[in-house]
């Protein structure tokens, strides 16, 4: 039989996403999250403490001039198992985190805890795209492409209309698209390419330069504008950086304000704790959450989450003969 | 197995004195059940049971056999402390005072951890070295409950003499800081009483001289914070120069922030700039209205700027007690999220949490 706190560990074991708020680095909220959940498992009751018989010699033995020895049997607690002396049941636990976010970027951050670290990794191979809101400002450019940076350059920004930038970011889709059949290793004119493009699995294996499946703009009020992205294998500064291209595609310059992770993978928004939630308790909702939904969906679990990158093939397959490799040098 | 039941019998004989050979040769005998690491003190019980396994006529002590009292008592059972332990779980059975200790509430778990903390511990006798300590607190006025929690943190006030301890409460109380106040201080900063009377008199100097307060004002600092004449003064003369020259306080002005919140003092630097900047710069707070609530420098800088930008967000934000709906900074950061939400927002907390979703 387990102790309580082993017991509530057993259901603690799992995946779950939290809210990363800006300028906060993500060890920083691994370790908040530890320390939480440790202190919520190890505020369960321990169980009352084993008993020993020992002998102790009765203090107040008035024969101690015959034999100087009474003894008598008592039950004692063993002061040896007791939690102010063992110290807490448990001192590490392993909270693992899936794709990173960096300090000035916020959003969903997926978090393991336990054993299931290891599906997190096997989550992390497999090929699952990743939705990003990034918010740009015409008109300036800094060194490290984020708003807080040097400013480098300025520059007027009348001439960018909406029309214009739909057309960048759909050439840039159209680039991208074409990495994503060139890092698929697949033999393009084969009848196996034809059906995992028909199905949608084309796409790179394990490492690859970042690729976006998705780029639209959802506002367009200059200076400012917000765009939407899905991409694979990406880091939040390849993400400011292609707003920064984007500006001087369009004859202009452009910071980015904001990287925030709206989906990563099948964890959403709505799964994700935000700061004040972060307890033993609403982690273990969160995890049977999770838990549940994984039994609803069994065997469809892998497929819904390749499926995000389908739409995104079928609608733009027809754009892909125009944009060739030179395409893509100019935009990276 | 022969050789080994024809030297049992000469043990027997000799009396357990070759218990190191015995093991050596059940090692050469290769004895399922006896590992070559397992210490020497369990070597005889196995021995004993051996021997009623080979059924030998010569055999004393059966397991089965009953024994008198005196036999029983005069059996060598060795104790189970070893010599050199990493952790004081080995002893606290055995020791008087451990085991006092842990019924009083000390965490020895914790106190292990520090270098040398457990030998001196385990050297210490309850008697003539804790009981008197913990009377002598009892006797200034320190709860009981608190004794755990004072030792836990600093067990170097078990070593220290009588009279020194005396003599450091007699200084404190000599500065006007009445019986309760001390008991208080004790238990919130246990280090207080290990300072010599020079030392204590030296902190207390500086505290006077860098804010430059009254007495009274001075004292009340320190009974309502005393570790801050534990800790190491060179951060607070630095958040001390923070306030002065980066934030751009007057002199009366920090004089007024240390003493509603003490706390700025002992404080993180980069924290309080973090924190300095939002409301300087980005909620365009003036001095004054820091000033008239310094309970905001002491919150946490993500709630203060997860709530302005919400208020913002809804048109709220607005800190000047002059124009109408003025919002005070002691309600932005004290109010819980629901009463935030509710009086202050005017929203609901779901909203709240989906716009905190959207930074």
């Amino acid at each position: 039989m387990a102790s309580p706190a082993a017991r509530m560990f057993w259901r603690l074991e799992g995946l779950f996403c939290v809210y990363k708020p800006p300028g906060v680095h993500w060890k920083l909220v691994r370790d908040n999250i530890e320390t939480t959940l440790l202190k919520g498992l190890n505020a369960a009751p321990s169980g009352a403490l084993p008993e020993e018989v020992r002998f102790l010699s009765d203090p107040d033995s008035d024969r101690e001039a015959t034999k100087g020895l009474t003894l008598s049997a008592a039950s004692v607690p063993v002061l040896s198992k007791h939690p102010l002396v063992t110290g807490p049941e448990f001192q590490h636990i392993k909270v693992g985190v899936g794709h990173r976010l960096d300090a000035s970027s916020s959003g969903v951050l997926v978090l393991a805890v336990g054993n299931s670290n290891k599906i997190l990794n096997n989550f992390s191979r497999t090929r699952v795209t990743r939705d990003y809101t990034l918010e740009g400002e015409f008109g300036t450019a800094t060194d490290d492409f984020s708003y807080r940076g040097k400013v480098v350059e300025r520059s007027t920004y009348g001439h960018v209309t909406q029309d214009k930038l739909d057309r960048v970011l759909a050439m840039l889709q159209g680039a991208n698209q074409k990495a994503l059949l060139m890092y698929s290793n697949v033999d393009m004119r084969s009848q196996e390419a034809y059906e995992m493009a028909a199905q949608g699995l084309l796409g790179p294996e394990g490492k690859s330069e970042p690729v976006l499946t998705g780029l639209r703009c959802v506002h367009f009020q200059p200076p400012n504008f917000t765009l939407e992205v899905q991409c694979l294998n990406e880091t939040q500064k390849y993400l400011r950086k292609v707003v920064h291209e984007i500006g001087l595609e369009l004859r202009s310059t452009a910071v980015c304000k904001g990287v925030r992770r709206t989906r990563d993978g099948p964890f959403t928004l709505q799964d994700a704790l935000t700061r004040n939630h972060w307890t033993a308790s609403d982690v273990m909702q969160a995890i049977r959450k999770y838990h549940s939904s994984k039994k609803t969906k069994t065997y469809s679990h892998t497929k819904t989450v390749d499926a995000a990158p389908e739409e995104n093939l079928t609608t733009d397959s027809q754009q892909n003969e125009t944009c060739d490799e030179t395409a893509v040098g100019v935009i990276k | 197995m022969i050789c080994y039941s024809d030297f049992t019998a000469k043990h027997l004989a000799t009396e357990a004195k070759e218990d190191k050979d015995i093991e050596e040769l059940s090692r050469a005998d290769d004895v399922a059940y006896k590992s070559p690491l397992m210490p020497i003190r369990d070597a005889v019980p196995v021995t004993e049971r051996q021997i009623s396994l080979d059924l030998d006529p010569a055999t004393e002590f059966s397991a089965l056999e009953e024994i008198s009292d005196e036999e029983a008592v005069r059996i060598f059972v060795p104790s189970a402390m070893p010599p050199a332990s990493l952790s004081l779980r080995d002893y606290v059975d055995q020791s008087e005072t451990l085991s006092k200790l842990v019924q009083l509430g000390v965490n020895l778990w914790k106190l292990e951890q520090r270098p040398n903390v457990g030998s001196m511990l385990l050297r210490l006798n309850f008697n003539t070295d804790v009981a008197p300590r913990l009377l002598f607190l009892k006797e200034i006025g320190v709860d009981d409950s608190h004794f755990g929690n004072i030792i836990t943190r600093n067990p170097f006030i078990l070593t220290e003499s009588l009279e020194n301890l005396q003599a450091r409460v007699n200084y404190l109380k000599s500065k006007k800081f009445s019986s309760e106040t001390v008991a208080s201080m004790v238990s919130r900063a246990p280090y207080l009483l290990n300072f010599s009377v020079k030392r204590l008199d030296n902190r207390l100097g500086f505290f006077q001289q860098q804010l430059n307060l009254s007495a009274s004002n001075m004292r009340n600092i320190m009974a309502r914070l005393p570790r801050l004449l534990c800790g190491s003064l060179e951060p607070i003369k630095e958040n001390l120069k923070v306030c002065e020259i980066e934030f751009g306080f007057k002199e009366n002005e920090i004089q007024h922030i240390v003493l509603t919140v003490p706390k700025v003092l002992a404080a993180n630097k980069r924290k309080l700039t973090q924190i300095f900047d939002l409301l300087h710069n980005t909620m365009e707070v003036p001095h004054h209205l820091i000033v008239k609530f310094p309970q905001v420098l002491n919150s946490k800088y993500l709630r203060i700027r997860e709530r302005h930008l919400f208020l913002e967000y809804l048109g709220k934000a607005q800190y000047d007690p002059n124009l109408p709906n003025y919002i005070s900074l002691d309600r932005l950061v004290s109010l819980p999220d629901e009463a935030f939400c509710t009086e202050l927002a005017l929203a609901t907390l779901e909203d709240f949490h989906l716009f905190q979703k959207t930074l």
